[in-house]
């Protein structure tokens, strides 16, 4: 009786188990495939495309760096995402200051309004956008596209940070008010560093969505010194179609910091993630 | 808190005006010209021709079909997630390792994503090579190449991809289950498949609702990248969906009027979502504390 319990035991984890390893497997393929990929040369990828590199070709690192203007590209990216990513910070939590911790008319409309605008597919504003981004001459700027992102990444931003600001005992702000803080006041000394866990939340989220963000990028800057890095990514495959392994190398880049941040900030990119579901 | 009448404007100000460049004006001037068609350098009133036209136009027809297949992925995707998470609940072995693993394609880029598998699933590529090794030569097809499997090997990506988030969603919301709950089931006896049925799906019906209306979303309006990366809607037009078909309309034909027609019906479409969700949204009472 006791040995039947416990194979049954054994049975039941090694089942659970097998579903669990397999998905994972599935999830980590494609990765395992562009890493050893990328330190293959072109010969040997053409007969071993499944196992291990034989020895690591790094020259693929040096052809995905030198070609397509890696590095300008790199730098484009990350100046839209910091730009985007901090203005929409100072922008998204003010105005989720008033709606946290203000009363005034309409509040509850508005607010529901900017929430609903979380999921309007950013395709569906690119034609009238294109065509006013045109006659301000913003297009192909920094400046511009930095704009767009700013005003996508708003609603989800707002809606974060207000359910932060929310949980910041009404005593702290009227202890201050009684100290004589000025409104402006109670938010950059009192609401701001409390919210500091919510703030990288949203940073770490933001960041990633513009870092990997296409159409917008295609779309509104299409000058090739001012293309992002996915932007150049998503044409080596035409281009570079013959040599793989180095667009692999390419890949595995531009995936890396992606990688090295999320399993720093794990807990910050769920919670984010998650946020607008669970709270 | 108190505060003057004119402060809370102060603080939304920026916000507002943002929003009205980049959500606001766009969408209005959308509407504005969808309605309209270019004659000879003039602008006229085309009323509501421009839909007429597009509805015409097969390859339009073709496109809203294919997200409409894609929907499958919604099911497919609910089920799997919610058995995964029910399993990493269960406290198996590993299941912070496994939490982080499933929720790694998440965040990875589209781009990347697309255009690894795009060359793992080439005919020459290292799925059908490991088939040939494995004796399976008649399931070495061309994934991508043949007009009938492209469209479901790219569902198979769009899974891979956004199937952890549902993974993740679930797990955070179970472990916000009060633990007695499942204690007081297993003491009346409860079989494993009661306690699912019984405890954890009603527990969860929020988050599900929540994950399947996104989930639908996304299949509508937000698989452009995939198909840009992979295919770039074809072969033979057999994965062009509908933001693909606005896009190349817009920027590949000049036919702005008629992507902008498109655009206002997939706004449509997505509105009667939104309106969804957000009821949804307020029955959870998520926002109690707005007032």
């Amino acid at each position: 009786m006791k040995k039947r319990l416990t194979l049954r035991k054994v049975w039941t984890v090694f089942s659970r188990q097998f579903w669990v390893v397999g998905a994972t497997l599935i999830v980590f393929f494609p990765i395992y495939f562009m890493l050893t990929s990328s330190f293959k040369t072109q010969a040997e990828y053409t007969v071993n495309k499944f196992g291990l590199p034989l020895k690591f070709y790094l020259d693929n690192f040096n052809t995905a760096l030198a070609g397509d203007k890696f590095f300008l590209r790199f730098a484009n990216s990350t100046i839209l995402t910091v730009g985007a990513v901090g203005v929409s910070l100072i922008i998204a939590c003010l105005a989720a200051f008033a709606f946290a911790r203000m009363t005034f008319p309409g509040k509850r409309f508005l607010f529901n309004l900017i929430l609903s605008l979380m999921v309007i597919p950013p395709v569906v504003m690119v034609v009238p956008l294109f065509i006013s981004m045109v006659s301000w001459q913003l297009v192909n700027t920094y400046q511009g596209t930095i704009l767009i992102y700013t005003g996508l990444l708003l609603p989800f931003s707002i809606y974060l940070m207000t359910n932060f600001f929310q949980t910041i005992p009404h005593e702290i702000i009227e202890a201050a008010r009684m100290d004589g803080c000025s409104t402006l006041d109670v938010f950059w000394r009192i609401m701001l560093p409390l919210a500091a866990p919510a703030v990288i939340t949203l940073v770490v989220v933001n960041a990633l969505w513009v870092w990997n963000e296409l159409l917008i990028a295609l779309v509104f800057m299409q000058k090739d010194d001012l293309k992002t890095l996915m932007v150049g990514i998503s044409a080596l495959r035409s281009r570079n179609y013959v040599n793989i392994p180095a667009t692999m190398a390419g890949l595995t880049i531009a995936t890396i910091p992606i990688v090295i941040v999320y399993l720093i900030g794990q807990r910050y990119f769920i919670r984010g993630m998650i946020s607008g579901a669970v709270k | 808190m108190r505060t003057t009448k004119s402060e809370p404007f102060f603080f939304l100000a920026p916000a507002l005006i943002v929003i009205l460049i980049v959500f606001g004006y766009p969408i209005y001037s959308l509407v504005v010209l969808s309605l309209q068609r270019t004659s000879n350098g003039k602008t006229l009133f085309a009323g509501f021709s421009n839909f007429q036209i597009v509805f015409q136009d097969d390859v339009f027809i073709q496109a809203i079909q294919h997200n409409l297949i894609l929907l499958i992925c919604v099911p497919i995707m609910v089920v799997v997630a919610l058995f995964l998470a029910i399993l990493l609940f269960e406290r198996i072995a590993g299941w912070q390792f496994y939490r982080t693993t499933l929720f790694l394609p998440y965040l990875l880029p589209i781009t990347v994503v697309g255009l690894v598998f795009s060359y793992i699933f080439q005919l020459s590529g290292v799925l059908n090579d490991i088939l040939n090794a494995l004796g399976l030569q008649f399931l070495a097809l061309d994934w991508l190449g043949n007009t009938n499997l492209a469209l479901p090997t790219m569902m198979f990506v769009i899974i891979w991809k956004e199937l952890g988030f549902g993974v993740v969603l679930f797990l955070a919301r179970l472990m916000s289950v009060e633990e007695e709950l499942f204690d007081a089931a297993k003491i009346d006896g409860a079989n494993w498949w009661q306690l699912q049925l019984n405890i954890t799906l009603p527990q969860l019906s929020t988050v599900i609702e929540f994950f399947t209306v996104i989930s639908i979303v996304t299949m509508l309006s937000w698989v452009f990248n995939y198909v840009y990366v992979m295919t770039g809607g074809g072969p033979g037009g057999a994965t062009t969906v509908t933001e693909l078909y606005i896009y190349l309309m817009a920027f590949q034909y000049n036919r702005l009027s008629l992507a902008a027609a498109v655009s206002v019906l997939l706004l449509l479409v997505v509105g009667v979502f939104i309106f969804l969700e957000l009821y949804l949204r307020d029955r959870s009472s998520v926002m109690e504390g707005l007032g």
